[in-house]
């Protein structure tokens, strides 16, 4: 086992042993090493699945990650609102548009978490992602101006250094 | 409240079923039914304060857990396969 | 200091109603398979998180509790997008395609979809 999977191993430990202690309200003897057992358990099946890695747990994203999900949180809130006046306006208030639109991000994760991010934001579904170029079908025209505007594109750049 | 909030959420869930009946086609139905689900975990999350017993939380997080695999096997069975009734589901 | 709590906590989980609600109508009054997916998005996030924060604040700070509405949050916010994008790719991969407003700004959908259904070929909202 090298020093970088073990790196992985631990944070895997640690998620799930909090999981456990968060959830479970029991702190006796008994159930945290029924608990200890549960946590080598699942952790011996990921080593054997090979997902411990820096995919199924980007700790390279640190902190960045926490102010990105505040500002995607307020982006939903907007975005939100704008579907919710524009269902009770009726269908008439709509005008659906399919776009291609560039994307900035090189790894696989930046485009993963871009894709989900326009997906999770009401108004703006992302249909399909090859090489650099993805397809979003969004409410209307706006949606896809605000997109092609590459706020959010920019700021996901930013978590993948 | 917590009674406003679940009679909100019941309301919803009807209309989501009846969606789900309606179709027209079949992903209107899966997205009517992974909506269900959403809202069936909300409603018993609700449920369990107003019943006094918020232990019904265990229950809505297995539950969350169960309707994303669903959703997500029904997929994988429908993905790649055009139905032999479609003229049937279109109607 | 409890009574303001109460306050804010009923109003986010009335207008978390109120969202889930809107959601649910949504899906009835868009016009075809992909708008309403839009229309399922609001109760799945705002509507979500709205009551889900507003429970938390009737908790009466016990951490189990806490954790367990935050985990849900959590997971519904991780998985509805995955589902939601599962849903279309598998909707393009039926031969459904989307009504469009304005079909002359619009870019084509990939051709590795396959070819749509004839019924669902240039339709215009």
């Amino acid at each position: 086992m090298t020093i970088k999977s073990s790196r992985y191993t631990i944070s895997l430990i640690v998620v799930l042993s909090l999981i456990w202690i968060g959830n479970s309200g029991f702190y006796n003897a008994m159930l945290l090493s029924f608990g200890a057992v549960s946590v080598l358990f699942v952790v011996f099946v990921a080593h054997r699945l090979e997902i411990v890695d820096e995919e199924s747990q980007p700790l390279q994203l640190g902190r960045r990650i926490f102010a990105f999900w505040m500002w995607l949180l307020k982006e939903i809130v907007q975005s939100n609102i704008q579907v919710i006046k524009r269902i009770w306006l009726g269908p008439k208030s709509i005008s659906p548009v399919v776009m291609q639109l560039k994307m900035s991000q090189q790894t696989d994760m930046g485009k993963t978490i871009y894709g989900n991010s326009v997906t999770l934001t009401p108004g703006t579904v992302t249909l399909d992602i090859e090489d650099d170029v993805m397809t979003v079908y969004a409410l209307s025209y706006d949606s896809i101006q605000y997109l092609q505007g590459g706020e959010m594109d920019r700021r996901v750049k930013r978590l993948e250094d | 409240m917590f009674l406003a909030a679940a009679i909100a959420l019941m309301v919803a869930m009807m209309l989501a079923i009846l969606r789900a009946f309606m179709g027209p086609t079949l992903y209107d139905r899966i997205l009517a039914v992974n909506l269900f689900g959403t809202k069936t975990v909300l409603f018993i999350a609700v449920l369990g304060y107003l019943m006094g017993r918020p232990e019904f939380l265990d229950i809505a997080l297995v539950y969350a857990l169960i309707n994303f695999i669903t959703v997500i096997g029904v997929l994988r069975f429908f993905e790649y396969k055009r139905t032999v009734d479609d003229s049937k589901e279109e109607a | 200091m409890a009574i303001f709590l109460d306050v804010v906590s009923w109003a986010l989980l009335i207008l978390g109603g109120f969202m889930c609600f809107s959601g649910a109508v949504g899906i009835h009054r868009f016009p075809d398979f992909f708008s309403r997916m839009h229309a399922a998005g609001v109760t799945d996030t705002l509507g979500s998180s709205l009551i889900l924060i507003g429970l938390m604040l009737q908790t009466g700070w016990q951490a189990t509790v806490l954790v367990k509405l935050a985990l849900i949050f959590l997971f519904i916010l991780l998985t509805s997008p995955t589902a939601s994008h599962a849903l279309a790719k598998a909707a393009l991969h039926g031969g459904l395609r989307p009504k469009l407003g304005k079909p002359e700004v619009s870019d084509e959908i990939p051709e590795k979809f396959g070819k749509p259904r004839s019924e669902s070929v240039n339709n215009q909202l």
